[in-house]
């Protein structure tokens, strides 16, 4: 890993985006001793709208706390992918949602599509945990934290009665996550 | 036995300074982007039999932290410019009463309504001079989620050691970002508690400058009866327009900060010992400008950074040290340029002084700062 890692997560406000940021900063820094530092931006609006979350991981201190170059980008939406889907570092990577993003942002990135908001419906049950799917598929692809501890800075997050469905919906997004660099 | 670590906001970890430094009174008006500061506060004043209490607008919670202060509660109020517009009135008034308190200022863009969820550092000035009149300030502008949290507590000993409402400003960036900290323990950190009166109730007087330049404040409900005003007053806390007092008192009010303003300076320097451009910075800015000036000494540029973490009192005999030495200030800012005018004041025309400003709801990055460096080398 280069000494400074910067992750964008991006969609529509009330996606949960934000709450999978500061899942990955918690596995970074408070269980795997890294330094992190989460950072959102979003509009007045409580649901809708794009939003942006930053997680900038190294093992030096950090200063700046936003992106700089992104070197993993992830698009939920189309007004996400059309706002946030820049600045990514040449070789670096984008996901998108492969339902809800047509137009594909053009750069000198590698793009992949997962239908992120299907799996969480139809595969583990829930729509609400699309983000944790997100999350799974971008440590799966990045290798940033550990599986483990990714695993378990989500389970930290959530009351005892949705863990499994937690669990679920990270292990099934790592997994197919993984599968996309094949 | 390893010490508490967590991951937080800096609204949160001003919060929990605050519940460290022994405050037990919160009033407020919620306001973007300070909300979580009464939010995290509201959970957790009732748990130590703390009083939380939402106002109907700012200026009454202002006036409800001043009455509580005077009770002998450590007090805080947390809020956004447009919030620290509305007090200043009651700001001037804790001022000249001397009510120790602690106003939180997570500053958003301005002026009027602004940007509410945008970053700005505009409130610099208003810190120092929004309320009218003569008197001291005292200003802190931490930048990081740790130095919230000191910071905060800092505060809370400041206003209760000079008697005095103390602002703490961190802009939207620094106030909403998540950050690891690690608590302090108790006892770690210095709590300084308000000096209690020695005269017994019969001679006591709220604003006896024999008593020293801080005379001890009494607590309501503690025996002492005293009259509380924001006229002119003399030693008994009753109005006065006579002369020799008012001058006095005005006098004593101002010094009691400015003569101790290095022992309440404290400052960060950054690869300054060699430095030819100084970057002069607070803040979320600060830290774009130390990644900066990382970036300018891979160069081969002789770059330095200098940040106040006090603000008010200006830091005004370093900075001129450091005119001396530098060829030139880049002083950065996200306002069109407050500070920059305290920082030529200091240089007195030993170094070229220019800013690098942002104000349109981006931070100010590090390729900005570090451009303007090389356009003064």
């Amino acid at each position: 890993m280069s000494q400074r890692y910067e992750i964008r997560f991006s969609g529509a406000g009330g996606q949960g985006l934000i709450t999978a940021g500061i899942i990955l900063a918690e596995a970074a820094s408070i269980i795997e001793g890294k330094s992190a530092v989460q950072s959102q931006s979003y509009g007045p609006e409580a649901r809708g709208g794009a939003s942006k979350s930053e997680v900038i991981i190294s093992d030096a201190p950090i200063d700046y706390p936003k992106a700089t170059i992104v070197d993993a980008c992830l698009a939920m939406t189309q007004e996400a992918a059309d706002k946030y889907a820049n600045g990514i570092k040449e070789g670096g990577l984008l996901l998108l949602d492969a339902d809800y993003v047509q137009k594909t942002p053009v750069g000198n990135f590698k793009v992949y599509r997962l239908p992120i908001m299907r799996i969480a419906k139809v595969d583990v049950g829930r729509e609400i945990v699309a983000n944790v799917v997100a999350l799974g598929a971008v440590v799966g692809m990045t290798g940033v934290v550990s599986r483990e501890a990714a695993e378990e800075a989500v389970l930290r997050k959530v009351p005892e009665a949705f863990k499994e469905l937690n669990k679920k919906a990270f292990n099934l997004g790592f997994e197919k996550g993984k599968e996309l660099l094949n | 036995m390893a010490k508490k670590v967590a991951l937080l906001q800096g609204n949160q970890a001003c919060a929990a300074g605050a519940m460290y430094a022994g405050c037990t009174f919160f009033a407020g008006y919620p306001i973007t982007p300070s909300t979580e500061v009464a939010e995290e506060l509201s959970i957790s004043l009732p748990t130590i039999g703390g009083k939380f209490i939402q106002m109907e607008d700012e200026i009454a919670a202002m006036a409800a932290v001043i009455g509580a202060s005077l009770t002998g509660a450590k007090s805080i109020t947390a809020t956004s410019g447009p919030g620290v517009s509305l007090k200043q009135e009651l700001i001037g008034y804790a001022c000249i009463a001397e009510v120790p308190c602690v106003i939180i200022n997570v500053m958003r863009g301005g002026p009027s309504t602004g940007m509410p969820t945008g970053p700005g550092q505009s409130d610099v000035m208003q810190a120092m001079w929004g309320t009218h009149g003569d008197h001291a300030a005292i200003a802190l502008v931490p930048s990081s989620v740790q130095e919230i949290f000191t910071e905060t507590v800092r505060a809370f000993n400041l206003a209760e050691k000079y008697r005095m409402p103390v602002q703490v400003l961190f802009d939207e960036i620094v106030g909403h970002m998540r950050e690891r900290i690690v608590f302090p323990e108790p006892g770690e950190l210095e709590i300084i508690n308000r000096a209690a009166p020695t005269d017994p109730p019969e001679t006591y007087k709220p604003y006896d400058a024999t008593k020293g330049q801080v005379p001890p404040l009494a607590s309501f409900g503690s025996g002492y009866k005293f009259h509380v005003t924001g006229l002119n007053k003399a030693a008994d806390g009753f109005p006065t327009t006579k002369a020799e007092y008012v001058d006095a008192e005005e006098r004593r009010q101002v010094n009691k900060v400015n003569d101790h303003a290095a022992a309440i300076e404290s400052n960060e320097e950054y690869l300054t010992e060699d430095a030819e451009v100084l970057v002069w910075a607070y803040g979320s800015t600060a830290r774009s400008a130390r990644y900066a000036v990382n970036e300018l000494r891979k160069e081969g540029i002789k770059a330095g950074l200098f940040r106040p973490i006090t603000l008010w009192p200006f830091p005004a005999k370093r900075t001129a040290e450091l005119a001396k030495q530098c060829k030139a200030i880049v002083v950065s800012e996200m306002n069109l340029g407050q500070m920059i005018h305290e920082v030529e004041r200091a240089a007195k025309g030993n170094c070229t002084v220019v800013g690098e400003f942002r104000v349109d709801g981006e931070p100010i990055n590090p390729g900005q700062i570090a451009a303007k460096v090389k356009e003064v080398m």
